[in-house]
């Protein structure tokens, strides 16, 4: 006789854990039950962002590359699993290597992005990019694996924490990619992922006033009401896209410091 | 304190003192009765038929009339600037177009008295400031974007900036000219056409502008400069053929900005308000310090979105400090924009005095210590005494709003991690200043607010070479520098691998 296989349950990943919804409900997607996140939530992802916002900001820039390039190499480990929940081996790849792209990243982009100014006056006068702060991303919907690391590596590699609303119809990569992140070095709460059904948390995460930029790279038809939702605090948006790859993705989700610093004797 | 600086604070404070009257002459400027819209190179009646009067606000006398621009005359300013786009100026080398903007710096320069009176007559601002603030700096953002025009492509390597289109920007009445200059000279200088709006309040030094841009002798239609009152710029951020917004205004007035272009797919930059921190550690130069402190919040009349509104001083030095800074305040002199010896002018406008006086007398009623100093004001004008709160909790209203006009409001810490939490209390983050003689501290402290500029052992200070933007509800996009280039520009997105 055969041995019966023991399935997996597919929770979401808030702070760190995988909790079922507070509201107990699920939606069957690609054949399984997937918690179907509430506001409440939502709320509870957003609250996990902010607290661990100060140390992933903190954390040196090398570090941080060290970690985004851990998540490369837990995804590799998985990367049967990962090509089964996705279109196949290519889209694992392309995400996996996307990883190790931003990881390098880490440590360079304040390089690029940054500048020394030459003011007409005695100070030293530098700009620096620093955090957002909590990142709102709508994960496209296809493909639910590629599009989701596409948006979300920019994000935390510089030194964001995200709230990430998976693809609706393929939400199984998102909980794999959650596992594989979960057992990466990523502080608890720098990666929140909910599955669920994204017209009734959307606009919770688009008005939400801590969260302070919104990437709508997976809204369709409803992002003009969520960009008007995104103004009630002055929300950075973008409109994301899952085929780009640049520092400049960084950059959308970076502020820029100016800093005076006195010259003299 | 030592007992000299004691027996100095127990001498009698310096407010008997009397200058003699020290008036700018007023008549370089000349005006003209009425003024149309500068659309397509020329001044044009409005289609609208409507003008209003905009007045000295240190004397409520009407200086001119000037246009309200109506929605077809939004219309025709945005037809003028997309026709000089299209044919002629995105195409004109980049090297002429430098030089048409090291054009507009000379001519700035050289006619700068005459714009400094202007902007004191129609703005209420101490000429001494307009004198040696907002013209030479109006000049040099000209000068300096003018080398950006021909080099865009070593700013952005290989993502082959292109310009936006026709941008449409709107500024408000604080520096008139010197907000016009943040705005058009990278605007052009990325090959960009503009529609400018000056505020309702302070109309005349951008009319004079175009004067300038005759002068320049600028293709007609690049700029296109159209008074009116926030309708009018309403109709701009409205408009279809508009690619760009740029704003400097109000928290409120961004968000319903936003709102509108929601969906649009239009670039837009917001240049918000501020409540910005000005944090005074034990080890600070003190007298400095206090020179600093009135600089960050008496600087123009307080009328400044970055003003640092909240002073918060350690604990340790409390009373020393504000008793200097009450001492400094006896000496400011309150009065006529265009005397020379005037260090706080006239509130721009009723509306803004009206709110001024709000929101201190929310002050008072809250619990706050109100401190002002004996000041003698004009019969007629706009006024307001500088104001110091003291006993303020973060809750309070004068704690939490911008004012926007000449009132401090005093807290206090006792660590750096205090004072970095009670900083960033605040749903704005445009910029807050750090005094401390260590500057270790310094960085640390930089490195933990949050706000778009931090100035060290100074305060209001500008460069055009220096980025200027907020975080948080400040807004978004930089103004200055090389950063201040990015929002007019639009660029080959990498989709490569590795791109």
């Amino acid at each position: 006789m055969s041995r019966l296989p023991v399935r997996k349950t597919y929770k979401l990943f808030v702070g760190g854990e995988f909790p079922r919804s507070e509201s107990g409900r699920t939606y069957e997607a690609q054949g399984q039950n997937v918690a179907r996140a509430s506001r409440k939530d939502l709320r509870d992802a957003v609250r996990a962002a902010r607290a661990a916002s100060g140390k992933w900001a903190g954390m040196t820039a090398y570090n941080r590359g060290q970690v985004l390039y851990r998540i490369a190499e837990m995804m590799e480990a998985r990367a049967a699993e990962f090509a089964e929940l996705s279109s196949g081996r290519e889209e694992v790849e392309n995400a996996i290597d996307r990883w190790v792209w931003y990881a390098g990243w880490a440590d360079k982009y304040a390089q690029v992005l940054g500048s020394s100014n030459p003011v007409a006056a005695p100070y030293f006068n530098f700009t620096v990019p620093e955090p957002t702060g909590v990142v709102g991303v709508l994960a496209p919907e296809s493909p639910a694996l590629d599009g989701l690391v596409a948006r979300l590596a920019p994000v935390i590699v510089g030194g964001n924490t995200a709230v990430l609303l998976s693809s609706e119809s393929e939400p199984l990569a998102a909980v794999e990619l959650a596992e594989a992140i979960a057992t990466a070095d990523v502080p608890g709460g720098v990666v929140n992922i909910l599955t669920g059904h994204r017209s009734e948390l959307a606009p919770w995460l688009a008005g939400h006033m801590d969260v302070n930029a919104l990437d709508l790279g997976g809204a369709d038809g409803d992002a003009p009401e969520l960009e008007r939702l995104a103004a009630e605090n002055v929300k950075r948006v973008v409109r994301g896209r899952a085929d780009r790859q640049s520092p400049y993705e960084i950059a959308n989700f970076l502020e820029l410091k100016t800093v005076w610093h006195p010259i003299g004797v | 304190m030592t007992d000299l600086e004691r027996r100095q604070d127990r001498s009698p404070v310096p407010s008997g003192w009397d200058y003699a009257p020290a008036p700018e002459a007023r008549d370089i400027v000349t005006l003209e009765d009425s003024y149309g819209l500068f659309i397509g190179g020329e001044l044009v009646d409005p289609r609208s038929g409507e003008f209003f009067a905009t007045l000295d606000p240190s004397t409520e006398e009407p200086l001119a009339e000037v246009a309200q621009a109506g929605k077809e005359d939004v219309d025709l300013a945005v037809k003028s600037a997309r026709d000089a786009f299209e044919n002629g100026w995105s195409d004109l080398a980049p090297a002429e177009r430098a030089k048409y903007l090291f054009r507009i710096a000379r001519i700035l320069q050289e006619r700068s008295r005459e714009f400094a009176v202007l902007e004191s007559l129609n703005g209420g601002k101490p000429i001494k400031e307009s004198r040696d603030v907002d013209l030479p700096l109006s000049a040099a953002h000209f000068f300096y974007y003018a080398g950006w025009a021909d080099k865009l492509e070593y700013a952005f390597p290989n993502r082959q900036p292109r310009p936006v289109g026709v941008a449409g920007q709107i500024i408000p009445w604080n520096f008139p000219l010197l907000m016009l200059a943040w705005k058009v000279a990278p605007a052009l200088a990325a090959g960009n056409t503009v529609v400018l709006k000056p505020a309702e309040t302070t109309p005349l030094s951008a009319l004079l502008f175009a004067d300038v841009l005759r002068q320049a002798e600028l293709p007609p239609g690049v700029v296109n400069i159209i008074t009116g009152d926030g309708s009018t710029g309403a109709e701009i951020v409205k408009h279809e053929d508009v690619d760009k917004i740029a704003f400097t205004g109000s928290t409120e007035v961004g968000k319903a900005i936003q709102r509108e272009l929601a969906g649009t797919g239009k670039k837009l930059t917001l240049e918000l308000g501020g409540k910005a921190a000005n944090i005074i550690f034990d080890d600070a130069a003190l007298d400095q310090a206090v020179e600093g402190i009135v600089n960050g919040i008496y600087f123009n009349q307080g009328h400044v979105c970055c003003a640092g509104s909240r002073l918060l001083v350690q604990e340790s030095i409390y009373e020393p400090v504000i008793e200097k800074l009450k001492r400094r305040l006896t000496t400011l002199r309150v009065g006529d924009p265009l005397d020379k010896n005037t260090d706080v002018g006239a509130i721009n406008s009723k509306m803004q005095l009206e709110k001024i006086q709000e929101l201190v007398a929310s002050g008072k009623e809250e619990g706050a210590e109100i401190y002002q100093p004996p000041c003698r004001l004009p019969e007629k004008g706009y006024w307001f005494v500088p104001t110091v709160f003291t006993n303020v909790a973060q809750s309070y209203r004068v704690a939490q709003e911008e004012i926007f006009g000449p009132v401090l409001s005093v807290l206090t810490f006792r660590t750096p991690d205090e004072a970095v939490e009670k900083a960033n209390n605040t749903p704005y983050g445009l910029s807050a200043g750090v005094w401390t003689e260590k500057g270790s501290r310094i960085l640390s402290m930089a490195q933990k607010l949050k706000a778009g500029v931090i100035w060290a052992n100074t305060y209001n200070r500008f460069d055009p070479t220096s980025p200027f933007g907020g975080y948080k509800e400040s807004g978004f996009g930089r103004e200055g520098g090389l950063h201040g280039l990015e929002p007019y520009l639009q660029f080959e997105q990498s989709e490569a691998r590795g791109g």
